[in-house]
């Protein structure tokens, strides 16, 4: 059916999404590159102009801190998110069928909760008015109530809350599919299960694990909520730092500037993906 | 092993719903402000979101915002997947990447790019600029569920029908059509859960005029709880948890998640 050949008629109807993806994606991400490149005024407004002032930035302790911190705590989110979503799904895909389909309705549940809801929930959850410890003085295991966020660890249990659902979705085909006559030839063969899954499971498993910790750290880059929510200033990713100065500090060249910077990262990102993945199709 | 089975499902499980039991002990307190353990059990605060204007106009901004940003997101993907699939077309792998990576893309750039570009048409803050900037950034979805629908169409069946006389339109119209609506469905709705909970393009886009219902609890978070935001909260996750035990009892969730179809057979035996 791919073969037919496109007609006037074909031209004509294509022409409709594609002049709507480029009106409203490609246009607008080119006014945003040359808005870089803008003179900001004082009190919040820009005008064309060519200077290399926010790109300058870029280069500033300040903003490489943030950057680094951001693909830092996005790297951790996916280490911790594969270390714990990997046994989760295996041992998930061997679930009889009631445990099976409701282990994953709690997971697609979690995964359709709005960014701001999980913020809030564990802000709840780990602050002082109602939160853990709460539950710990009311059991009489603590003295006094303490509240855990904002700080990095609560940033990092919101980040991996909600990339955990993606990281298991992504997990679970490949996992699910898995030939049970390896891992049982391992066991016949006199390995553990503890054996079987260090040195069959996982190393079979290799190129979606990376898949998996890639898409967790692209997709945490990006979030915004979390952290602005359960960080303080200093545990902001970059999306929250772009969109800080785009509103109230409304200095829309640096934010443009660190937004195409943030793109170049995630397209490199996505490239790697791409090509590990290609690479193991052509394996298997 | 099997300590570390029951261990790793048993917290992980604990992980992913303790947050949403404290969400919904919250949110029956009668006590405007949260302590623990609750004072008192009060549903007023699921009764506000429909008395309060502000909680109502927000909800119904979001769902119009949602509706509209879903229906504009299918009406890019589906002529996209269909010619895309359908014709040998030279520049098919470009045309789909530029509606993918929209998606791909941190929100933050689509967000502050239909920021600058209102700016410039001096049509900034209006609701349209929303719905529009939400169906260019989901329309990625549609476009995935109807790619993979049109790839594992039976190719005989236009065939059939040209040979029969019909010409492309009818073809298109009476054949491929109809059985792309399942997955053109299942893209509106991923398309339309995604735009309900999205928060940051709807804010730069235009934040200060249209209050969506993500723009709402945020602001509520920040300067001023009411249990409110946690009713909502519960509301939510009532819904996905009944949509998805719906899917997973009546349709085949296992199967749209990518599992071996034989996969619960062989485990239950």
């Amino acid at each position: 059916m791919s073969d037919r050949k496109p007609t006037h008629g074909t031209y004509a109807v294509l022409a409709v999404p594609v002049t709507m993806l480029v009106v409203f994606f490609l246009v607008p991400f080119g006014i945003m590159v040359a808005s870089s490149f803008y003179h900001r005024v004082e009190g919040g407004f820009y005008t064309p102009a060519f200077e290399l002032n926010s790109w300058r930035r870029l280069f500033t302790e300040v903003f490489i801190e943030r950057a680094v911190f951001s693909i830092g705590i996005s790297l951790l989110a996916g280490a911790v998110c594969i270390a714990v979503a990997f046994p989760f799904t295996f041992f998930l895909t061997r679930m009889k069928r009631r445990p099976h389909v409701a282990l994953l309705v709690v997971v697609m549940s979690a995964l359709s909760l709005s960014e701001v809801i999980v913020g809030f929930t564990w802000s709840v959850l780990l602050g002082r008015a109602a939160g853990i410890s709460n539950i710990l003085v009311w059991l009489g295991v603590m003295d006094e109530a303490r509240a855990y966020q904002p700080g990095f660890v609560a940033v990092l249990l919101g980040l991996c809350y909600i990339a955990f659902p993606y990281c298991v979705l992504t997990l679970y085909p490949s996992l699910s599919r898995l030939d049970r006559e390896v891992t049982e030839a391992a066991q016949t063969m006199g390995a553990s299960p503890w054996r079987t899954f260090w040195t069959v499971v996982v190393p079979i498993s290799r190129p979606i694990i990376v898949a998996g910790f890639l898409l967790v750290f692209v997709f945490t880059l990006g979030s915004y909520l979390i952290s602005a929510i359960l960080g303080r200033p200093e545990h902001w990713t970059l999306s929250v730092f772009i969109s800080d100065q785009a509103s109230f500090n409304a200095n829309v060249p640096f934010a443009a500037a660190m937004a195409i910077f943030l793109t170049v990262l995630s397209l490199a990102v996505v490239g790697v993906v791409t090509v590990v993945e290609s690479r193991t199709r052509r394996l298997t | 092993m099997r300590a570390l089975k029951w261990t790793t499902t048993g917290l992980t499980l604990v992980f992913l719903v303790a947050p949403l039991l404290v969400i919904a002990i919250v949110s029956v307190n009668e006590n405007r402000y949260m302590d623990f353990p609750p004072q008192g059990l009060s549903f007023e605060w699921y009764w506000a979101l429909w008395t309060d204007l502000g909680w109502r106009s927000a909800i119904l901004t979001s769902l119009t915002v949602a509706s509209l940003g879903a229906l504009v997101a299918v009406a890019i993907a589906t002529p996209l997947a269909y010619v895309l699939r359908a014709y040998r077309i030279r520049l098919s792998p470009l045309l789909y990447a530029l509606g993918i990576l929209p998606f791909m893309l941190p929100p933050v750039i689509s967000a502050l790019g239909a920021q600058v570009f209102w700016n410039a048409a001096d049509h900034a803050g209006r609701i349209e600029n929303v719905i529009i900037a939400h169906g260019i950034f989901f329309s990625t979805l549609p476009l995935i569920t109807i790619s993979l629908a049109m790839e594992t169409m039976d190719p005989a069946l236009p065939e059939a029908a040209q040979t029969l006389g019909a010409n492309p339109r009818t073809t298109f119209r009476t054949i491929t059509l109809p059985l792309l609506v399942p997955s053109m469905i299942t893209g509106y709705a991923a398309a339309f859960v995604l735009s309900l909970n999205e928060y940051i393009i709807a804010f730069l886009v235009a934040g200060f005029s249209v209050q969506t219902l993500p723009i709402k609890i945020f602001n509520g978070i920040r300067y001023g709880f009411t249990p409110t935001i946690a009713s909502v909260a519960v509301v939510f996750i009532v819904i996905a948890a009944t949509v998805f035990s719906l899917f997973a009892v009546f349709g085949n969730l296992l199967r749209f998640l990518g599992a071996d179809p034989a996969i619960l057979e062989r485990n239950d035996a």
